[in-house]
């Protein structure tokens, strides 16, 4: 499986830039992995991204087109190219501030469009290539470069937003729910309009080291206990589900399409 | 690839047309089949225009939630295989400035309509201004190149737009239309000729889409969906696309040869318009709508006996330094009358011989002929 994942990175680029710990690189193949699933031709694929560590997952690794933008714009230049090239399958990759922070206004409006944009958000929760500031993700109290005393400030449900705005498929995983993340994306690449998938990705190096993660193991296990299947949470009490993350599927499914 | 004859898509003769409609009419004659854009006064009557003639011929268009998304989305388009465009004004076009940068960065064709208001800030939206020069060169970080024309009349804002559209083209270049309310919002005739030369950006497999050997050239451009693997990067990178931010060679090759492919074929792209230049003695330097005046200023001038010339930059950037040089030569003084406090007397500073007089008049109407007139007088 590893020698067959070969073909769809670039023999040119080494290695990934990543930390030890962080979860772009799992993210990274299951993102691969969906897309050799469907037999999917790469050059079918525009892989666009916007700044930060996220935006690297696809730009320069992947073998196939890649746009890597300014920040918080990729929604918008991905836009541009599937509306004059509908044929175009483009995936958006890029963080949770990018995303959700300095691009949210095209996060919205692109979701209300139900634009055939599939929109991936690795959120680690925090400003990772910048230093470890705090995010419009970071949950309230945590500590941040620039919340020493404490996140004052409650995190976007990011896919609850994404739905208001008109998303029609939406999901929630975290990377230590490999094979539920990997349905998703699989789902979102047949889906015709807009699709958001939130994959929470730890960062050890920033997060975790201000919060008592430091570790990779011990950020991954944070993950692994918070994080709920929706199924599983329903029968649990709203004190039970106190700081757990709900993840998941939400909002209509289309089948047969793609 | 390159230089083709078309016809033009609309019948030739003879329309009555704002120069913000002609706009949209030369932007379909040279091709343009993807238009993004946010609305702003006073240039919304372009975009109005462009979301029914690309309707009519199968063209895109979208208007999106603001003008950082709506540049971003025409450099989306553009990477798709689109001319794209997009019009503003200075308020929207402060907004572009960020991925305007990128655009020249990453060698991507585009057009920015700039219909300048009088500005800073809200300034007076309905009103003309030309306070937009210094920006258009200069707005976003670092150094880079750009090509902006300065059209005075309808037809040239038609036929303006085509020639935009053929510089980004062939040079990979964000290129402005650089109008003002004036000519956006004045109305006469236009003469459609049956006739259009187009550019077409050239695309070559396999050869390096971000460098070439010869710094006059320029590189080919492949589109998303060819399967050419293409990296589209802001960051620094080679002439494949692949980031090589620490590596100061590439970054210095790069940066270099961003500004050489313009500057070093600027002697295809600058043009000027000159009349009653030979025995001038002070000289009148124009351009927009404020050429207008000046060329019935220097008539009526002249037919008083008064040695006064005049020279009309049709191209803004790159600057006409050369010509302004060789100019400064022969006369006493060079008068700029500008609707802004001085953007281009500044500019025409560095290569000018002569006294180099500044006429700054920033009230939101346009400097009328008797104006010029007067002030000219005071320096002869």
């Amino acid at each position: 499986m590893v020698r067959a994942m070969e073909q769809y990175l670039r023999s040119e680029i080494p290695s990934t830039p990543f930390c030890p710990g962080c979860g772009h690189g799992i993210l990274l193949g299951l993102v691969l992995r969906s897309i050799h699933a469907l037999g999917i031709d790469m050059r079918e694929m525009l892989f666009v991204s916007g700044i930060g560590c996220a935006s690297w997952i696809p730009s320069p690794h992947f073998n196939a087109d890649t746009l890597h933008t300014t920040h918080g714009r990729a929604i918008a230049f991905a836009t541009g190219a599937k509306l004059y090239n509908p044929k175009l399958r483009v995936m958006v990759i890029s963080g949770d501030g990018d995303l959700s922070s300095i691009g949210g206004n095209h996060l919205i409006h692109a979701a209300r469009r139900d634009i055939d944009l599939k929109v991936i958000c690795a959120n680690n929760m925090i400003y990772g290539m910048t230093g470890g500031q705090v995010a419009a993700t970071t949950p309230l109290g945590s500590t941040t470069s620039t919340t020493p005393l404490g996140n004052p400030d409650r995190p976007f449900d990011l896919c609850k937003l994404v739905q208001a705005a008109g998303g029609r498929f939406v999901a929630r995983h975290s990377v230590t729910q490999p094979l539920a993340l990997m349905e998703s994306i699989k789902k979102s690449l047949s889906f015709e309009g807009f699709s958001f998938i939130e994959v929470l990705s730890p960062c050890a190096t920033q997060y975790g080291s201000k919060n008592l993660l430091e570790s990779a193991p011990k950020i991954m296990e944070w993950l692994m206990e918070n994080c709920i299947p929706r199924e599983e949470a329903e029968g649990l009490s709203p004190e039970e589900l106190e700081e757990k993350i709900i993840t998941g599927e939400w909002g209509y499914v289309e089948t047969g399409t793609g | 690839m390159g230089w083709r004859r078309i016809k033009a898509p609309l019948p030739p003769g003879r329309y009555y047309f704002s120069g913000n409609e002609a706009v949209a009419e030369g932007a379909i004659a040279a091709g343009c089949r993807f238009y993004g854009g946010y609305p702003i006064t006073p240039s919304s009557e372009t975009m109005e225009r462009m979301a029914h003639r690309l309707g009519q011929i199968g063209g895109v268009f979208v208007q999106m939630e603001d003008e950082l998304s709506s540049i971003a989305a025409v450099i989306g388009a553009s990477w798709a295989g689109a001319k794209a465009m997009t019009a503003t004004s200075g308020p929207g076009l402060s907004l572009m400035m960020e991925n305007i940068g990128y655009a020249a960065f990453t060698e991507t064709p585009c057009i920015i309509v700039d219909i300048q208001r009088a500005g800073p800030a809200t300034g007076q939206a309905t009103r003309v201004g030309s306070g937009d020069i210094m920006q258009a060169k200069w707005g976003s970080h670092g150094d880079y190149q750009i090509i902006a024309l300065s059209p005075w009349s309808v037809q040239e804002m038609y036929d303006g737009t085509i020639r935009a559209f053929n510089f980004a083209e062939r040079y990979r270049v964000p290129t402005f239309v650089l109008g003002d309310e004036a000519v956006g919002h004045l109305r006469e005739t236009l003469e459609i000729k049956p006739w259009v030369r187009v550019f077409d950006r050239k695309k070559s497999r396999g050869r390096p889409p971000f460098d070439s050997k010869n710094p006059r050239q320029i590189p080919p451009m492949p589109t998303f969906g060819e399967g050419e693997n293409l990296l589209v990067t802001g960051s620094t990178h080679d002439g494949h696309g692949i980031r090589r931010t620490d590596d100061p060679k590439v970054h210095s090759r790069l940066v270099r040869r961003l500004n050489d492919k313009i500057l070093l074929n600027q002697q295809d792209i600058v043009d000027t318009e000159e009349f009653f230049i030979e025995d001038a003695v002070v000289t009148v330097l124009c351009y927009g709508f404020t050429a207008r005046s000046t060329l019935t200023a220097v008539k009526e001038l002249r037919e008083r006996g008064h040695k006064v010339g005049f020279m009309r930059l049709k191209t803004l950037w790159p600057f006409p330094h050369e010509r302004v040089g060789q100019l400064s030569q022969g006369v006493e003084k060079i008068f700029v009358p500008e609707m802004n406090r001085g953007q281009v007397a500044g500019e025409a500073m560095k290569s000018s011989r002569c006294e180099v007089v500044s006429f700054c008049q920033t009230n939101g109407e346009i400097i009328r002929p008797e104006v010029i007139r007067q002030e000219v007088m005071r320096v002869l």
